[in-house]
C-alpha cells in the first residue's frame, strides 16, 4: 500500500489510514467507501477519474472496482456538481406531507431542475432521492448529508440562506 | 482427510457428492440439466441470474443450484411444477429489458438466452412499459458490444478478474441502471480477451470481425489445431461455403481447457489476405510469369537436379510434420544436410546438447501443479498465452515464480524472485543462481565477471519445479551457456528443464529431422550440415518463410541471396519482399487448407484435416513436396495421404522420448562473441508468423500497434536507398 500519493492531501491520507486500520491486514480495500467519502469531501463535492485512480493506487486495488463502488452508491458524484448538495425526499410519506411543494420551491428559488447545479457552482439539487427513513418528521431533506425535518417553505429558505453563507466563507 | 461422500436425491435419482460441492456441479456430472446464465465451471459463483432455481424439499423458497452446497439426504426437484414456475418467472424478468432483436443479432441461433426462452419463456409478454436501452462500449477491434442485450450475468467481469488477471470490465450503477462497462473509454487488451465472446450467454459481447458475416446454422463446424504457438490449442473452424468465418475453442482440459488466445481466434482473417498467391509464378529475366503447376514444379525439379547436393532449406517451425518429413527425405536423397528450422536462433555451438525435440518437459496441465518455476528469458504471455494462464493459476495457488529477463513484464500475479538485467548480464545472473544453489561453474565459466551468489533459488527445491527457457533465451547469442547453466541449476535443485518453443511445431519439425545435425527421430547426421546462419546453397527452398520478417537479424540475407542462383518460396502469400528475393513462388495452403500434424510443446501429436477450400490454385504443401519428391525420384515417395506420410515418420520417432536433459557438454568459452540488445530478442504477439501478420483485426489492437514495424522494406530497396 502506498503511503504517499501526489493526488491525495495529507489529511485525506490520514482519514483513509484511519479507516484502513479498522480492517484486518491485507483487507485495506474494504476502506474504499470511506476513502471515496474523504476524497469527495476534500474535492468539494464530487469525484474525478484522477481521484478514483488515486484511491485505487493508494488502496492497491483495480481502479475498475473503485469505479464500481462510486457508480453504485448514490452519495458519490462522478461528475462536477455544485458544492452544496441538496436531496429532497419525495417518497410516499414525504409526498403525502407536501414534499412536491418543497421541491418545487427549491427549484424556483435556485432556478434549476432536479439533477442540475446552479451556474455559480454553489448548489446541486440531487435527482429523486429515495426514502431516507425520517418519515416520522416528513417532509425532510438533506443538505450536505445532514438531515433537516418538518420542513416548510420558510424553513427551506432559512436553510438555503445559511448554506449560502457557509459556502461563501 | 477423510473423503466422506454425501448421498442425495435429485428428481428421484440417488446421487453421490463430496461435501462442499454445489448442487449444479453434481447435477451436471449426472447429466441432469439445470438452466443457467451466470454459472460457469471455470469462474467463481455469482448466483445473480437466478435461472438455476430448483426446489429443495424442506426449503421455504426455491434455491439457486449454483450456490447451494449439497447436504446429506437432500431431496431436490429440478423439473417439478414449483421449480419450473420459479425458472419461468426468472425468465420473464430477464426478458423485461432484453430487446428481443434476435433476427439482427449475431448470437441468434446459438444464444443461451434464446434457447432457454424457448423452454421457459412466455409466448406473449405481459410487460407493456418502455424497455431500457444502454449505450454501447467500444472495447476495441476484437469484441463488438450491444449492451442493451446484456442480462448482467457478470461472466465477463469475473473472467477479467479471475482468469485474465486484469479486471477491465465492471458493473456500474445499480438496480435498473446497472450496466457492464469499462467506465472510462478503454479497450480490452488482454491476450485472452476474446474468450468473453464465448462466455457471454447473450448477444451483448460478440465477435467483431465476424459481425454480420454468417448465421450459426449455415456454417459447418470442423475440428482443427491452432497454428500460432507451441500449445496447439484445439479449435473449431466455422466454415461457410468453404470459407472460414470464425474460430472458436474446442474444449480439451489437457491443452487449452475451454480457452483460446486472441491470436489463435482471430488469425483466420490472414487466410484471406489480399496478397494471397493464387498461381505458381516463375521469374524470367526479372519478370514474373504465371505458370501451371506442372511447369513450375518441373522447373523447380530441374533446378534442384542441377544443384545436386548444393541445396538448402529454411523451414518455418510452424510447418506440419508431413511437410517437414518429405523435406527431410528430399534432402537425404540429394545428399544435403543444409536444412534448418531454428530460424530465430543464433547460437548453435552446442547444438549437440539439443534434446531430440525441445519440450516443456511436463504435460501442459501439470504446469498448474508446480511449486516453483524459473522463467529464463521468456515473455510468456506473448510466447504462449495459454501457458501463461496455466502458470498464473499455479502462482495463485502458491507456486513461487522467478523471472530472469531484461524487461519487467507484467505477469498479473506476484513474482517471487525478480532478476531484471540487460541481456548481456543474463549468463552472469544465472551463474550466480547456480553458485547460490551450491553448484560449481565449469572452468570456462569460472572467469565470468559480475557473478553474484546473493540470490536464492530454494523455491525450486520444492518438487515439482520447472526451469523454463523462453524464446528470448533461445534467441540469445549465448543461448548455449544459458542452457548449460539452466541444466546445472535443474540438476542441483531437482527441477525439470523445459522450453517454450517457437511456432506451432518446433517439436515436430525437429523430430522429422529438419535440422543440419540431426535426422529423423533425433539420429545424428553422419555429416553435419550448415545451419541457418552459415548455409549458402545454390538452390534455396523457403517453406512458409518470408525472408525479412521470419528470420533473425543475424542472418546475412544478402550473402545468401548472392550465393543462391535460385530461391524457391513455398508460400501462401506474395509480399514484395518475396517478389524481390525469390525466383519461383509456389502457392501453398495455410493450416486451414491442408491436413497435417503438429507436435505440441508437451509432445502431444495432434493431427488435423483441411477445413476450408483452397484460395486460388494453392495446394497443400505436403502434396507439392510429394510431387517434387516424385519428380526427383526419391524412392517410395508415392504417399497416398498425409496419414501415410505421418505413419512413416512416426515409425522413425518411436524411441524419441520427452527428455530435455541429455548428457550436457560444458561450454568451452564463457561469453557470447557479441553483445545483444533486448530488441533483438523480443517476442512479438502479432508479428510472429505470416498469417498473424495479415490478421487485420489483430493488427488494430493496442498490443499490435506497439510492435508493428514502421515499414517493411525489401533488401533491394535498402540497397537502392543506400546508393548500392
Amino acid at each position: 500500500m502506498a503511503t504517499e500519493h501526489p493526488m491525495l492531501s495529507e489529511h485525506v491520507r490520514a482519514e483513509i489510514d484511519r479507516w484502513v486500520a479498522k480492517f484486518p491486514p491485507g483487507k485495506q480495500r474494504s476502506a474504499v467507501i470511506s476513502a471515496l467519502h474523504a476524497v469527495q469531501h476534500d474535492n468539494r463535492g464530487y469525484l474525478t477519474e484522477e481521484l478514483m485512480q488515486a484511491v485505487a493506487e493508494y488502496l492497491d486495488m483495480p481502479v475498475i472496482q473503485v469505479y464500481e463502488v462510486a457508480a453504485f452508491y448514490s452519495m458519490f458524484e462522478a461528475k462536477p456538481v455544485g458544492r452544496c448538495s441538496i436531496s429532497v425526499c419525495t417518497n410516499i410519506a414525504c409526498m403525502l406531507r407536501g414534499s412536491d411543494e418543497i421541491l418545487q420551491h427549491i427549484e424556483n428559488r435556485l432556478g434549476i431542475k432536479e439533477g442540475e447545479s446552479t451556474a455559480d457552482g454553489k448548489f446541486y439539487l440531487r435527482r429523486e432521492e429515495e426514502c431516507l427513513a425520517a418519515c416520522n418528521n416528513a417532509p425532510m431533506l438533506m443538505i450536505n448529508h445532514k438531515y433537516h425535518e418538518n420542513l416548510t417553505t420558510q424553513k427551506v429558505d432559512e436553510l438555503l440562506d445559511a448554506a449560502a453563507t457557509e459556502d461563501s466563507k | 482427510m477423510t473423503d466422506k461422500r454425501i448421498n442425495l436425491e435429485v428428481n428421484g435419482e440417488a446421487l453421490e457428492a463430496s461435501p462442499g460441492q454445489m448442487l449444479i456441479e453434481v447435477t451436471d456430472k449426472a447429466n441432469i440439466y439445470i438452466p443457467r446464465f451466470c454459472y460457469h465451471d471455470k469462474l467463481s459463483i455469482a448466483a445473480n441470474c437466478r435461472m438455476c432455481l430448483v426446489e429443495v424439499e424442506g426449503a421455504n423458497k426455491p434455491v439457486p443450484a449454483c450456490a447451494t452446497p449439497v447436504a446429506p439426504d437432500m431431496k431436490v426437484h429440478t423439473r417439478s411444477p414449483y421449480a419450473i414456475a420459479a425458472q419461468k418467472a426468472t425468465m420473464e424478468f430477464l426478458l423485461i429489458n432484453h430487446p428481443l432483436d434476435c433476427p439482427i443479432c449475431d448470437q441468434g441461433g446459438e444464444c443461451e438466452l434464446q434457447d432457454l426462452a424457448m423452454g421457459y419463456g412466455r409466448d406473449v409478454s405481459r410487460f407493456s412499459e418502455g424497455k431500457r436501452s444502454v449505450k454501447d462500449e467500444n472495447l476495441g477491434p476484437l469484441v463488438s458490444t450491444d449492451m442493451t442485450r446484456c442480462i448482467h450475468c457478470t461472466r465477463c467481469v469475473r473472467f477479467g478478474e479471475e482468469i485474465a488477471g486484469i479486471q477491465e470490465l465492471g458493473t456500474m450503477g445499480r438496480g435498473e441502471h446497472m450496466r457492464i462497462s469499462t467506465y472510462v473509454a478503454k479497450t480490452v487488451d488482454h491476450e485472452l480477451s476474446g474468450n468473453i465472446i464465448d462466455l457471454c450467454p447473450v448477444g451483448a459481447l460478440n465477435n467483431k470481425p465476424y459481425r454480420f458475416a454468417a448465421r450459426a446454422w449455415e456454417m459447418e463446424q470442423r475440428e482443427s489445431i491452432a497454428p500460432h504457438d507451441c500449445v496447439g490449442s484445439n479449435i473449431y473452424a466455422h466454415v461457410l461455403r468453404g470459407v472460414v468465418k470464425r474460430v472458436v475453442p474446442r474444449p480439451n482440459e489437457a491443452v487449452n481447457e475451454t480457452w483460446l488466445s486472441d491470436r489463435d481466434r482471430f488469425s483466420y482473417e490472414g487466410i484471406y489476405s489480399e496478397d494471397r498467391l493464387k498461381v505458381p509464378m516463375v521469374k524470367e529475366n526479372g519478370v514474373w510469369q504465371e505458370r501451371s503447376w506442372e511447369d513450375a514444379l518441373e522447373h523447380v525439379a530441374l533446378k534442384l537436379r542441377q544443384s545436386g547436393s548444393d541445396i538448402g532449406a529454411l523451414v518455418s517451425p510452424s510447418s506440419t510434420c508431413e511437410e517437414a518429413w518429405i523435406i527431410n527425405r528430399l534432402f537425404e536423397h540429394a545428399g544435403s544436410a543444409d536444412l534448418d528450422s531454428r530460424l530465430r536462433r543464433t547460437d548453435f555451438h552446442d547444438q549437440n546438447n539439443d534434446p531430440v525435440y525441445p519440450s516443456l518437459g511436463i504435460p501442459i496441465a501439470e504446469l498448474e501443479q508446480q511449486q516453483g518455476v524459473l522463467l529464463v528469458g521468456s515473455d510468456l504471455r506473448r510466447e504462449a498465452p495459454i501457458l501463461a494462464h496455466r502458470l498464473r493459476k499455479a502462482a495463485l495457488k502458491g507456486c513461487s515464480v522467478g523471472v530472469l529477463n531484461a524487461v519487467d513484464h507484467p505477469y498479473l500475479f506476484t513474482v517471487a524472485d525478480t532478476h531484471i538485467v540487460e541481456p548481456d548480464e543474463w549468463c552472469a545472473t544465472l551463474a550466480g543462481l547456480v553458485v547460490a544453489a551450491g553448484g560449481e561453474l565449469p572452468p570456462a565459466l569460472a572467469s565470468m565477471s559480475n557473478v553474484s551468489s546473493s540470490g536464492s533459488v530454494d523455491y525450486l527445491k520444492h518438487a515439482p519445479s520447472l526451469i523454463l527457457l523462453g524464446q528470448m533465451a533461445q534467441r540469445h547469442p549465448a543461448f548455449g551457456t544459458l542452457r548449460y547453466l539452466a541444466a546445472v541449476l535443474a540438476q542441483l535443485t531437482g527441477a525439470t528443464l523445459g522450453y517454450v518453443t517457437d511456432g506451432a511445431n518446433t517439436a515436430g519439425v525437429s523430430l522429422a529431422g529438419v535440422l543440419p545435425h540431426r535426422s529423423a527421430g533425433g539420429k545424428p547426421r553422419p555429416e553435419v550440415g550448415h545451419n541457418v546462419l552459415s548455409m549458402r546453397p545454390k538452390t534455396l527452398l523457403l517453406v512458409n518463410v518470408e525472408s525479412v520478417t521470419d528470420l533473425s537479424d543475424q542472418i546475412d540475407r544478402n550473402a545468401i541471396r548472392q550465393a543462391a542462383e535460385t530461391v524457391v518460396a513455398f508460400t501462401p502469400y506474395a509480399p514484395d519482399t518475396l517478389l524481390d528475393d525469390a525466383d519461383v513462388l509456389l502457392p501453398i495452403g495455410t493450416w486451414a487448407e491442408t491436413s497435417g500434424t503438429f507436435v505440441n510443446v508437451a509432445g502431444l501429436w495432434q493431427s488435423f484435416t483441411g477445413v476450408s477450400n483452397p484460395v486460388g490454385a494453392a495446394r497443400p504443401a505436403w502434396k507439392v513436396l510429394r510431387v517434387l519428391a516424385n519428380l526427383l525420384k526419391v524412392p517410395d515417395s508415392d504417399y497416398e495421404s498425409s496419414a501415410a506420410v505421418l505413419a512413416e515418420m512416426r515409425g522413425h520417432c518411436e524411441s524419441a522420448l520427452m527428455n530435455n536433459m541429455p548428457e550436457f557438454v560444458a561450454p568451452e568459452s564463457s561469453l557470447a562473441e557479441r553483445s545483444t540488445e533486448i530488441s533483438e530478442l523480443e517476442v512479438s504477439l502479432y508479428q510472429g508468423d505470416n498469417i498473424v501478420r495479415r490478421a487485420t483485426a489483430l493488427q488494430k489492437t493496442q498490443q499490435a500497434s506497439h510492435e508493428r514495424p514502421a515499414a517493411l522494406v525489401s533488401s533491394s530497396t535498402v540497397e537502392a536507398l543506400n546508393g548500392g
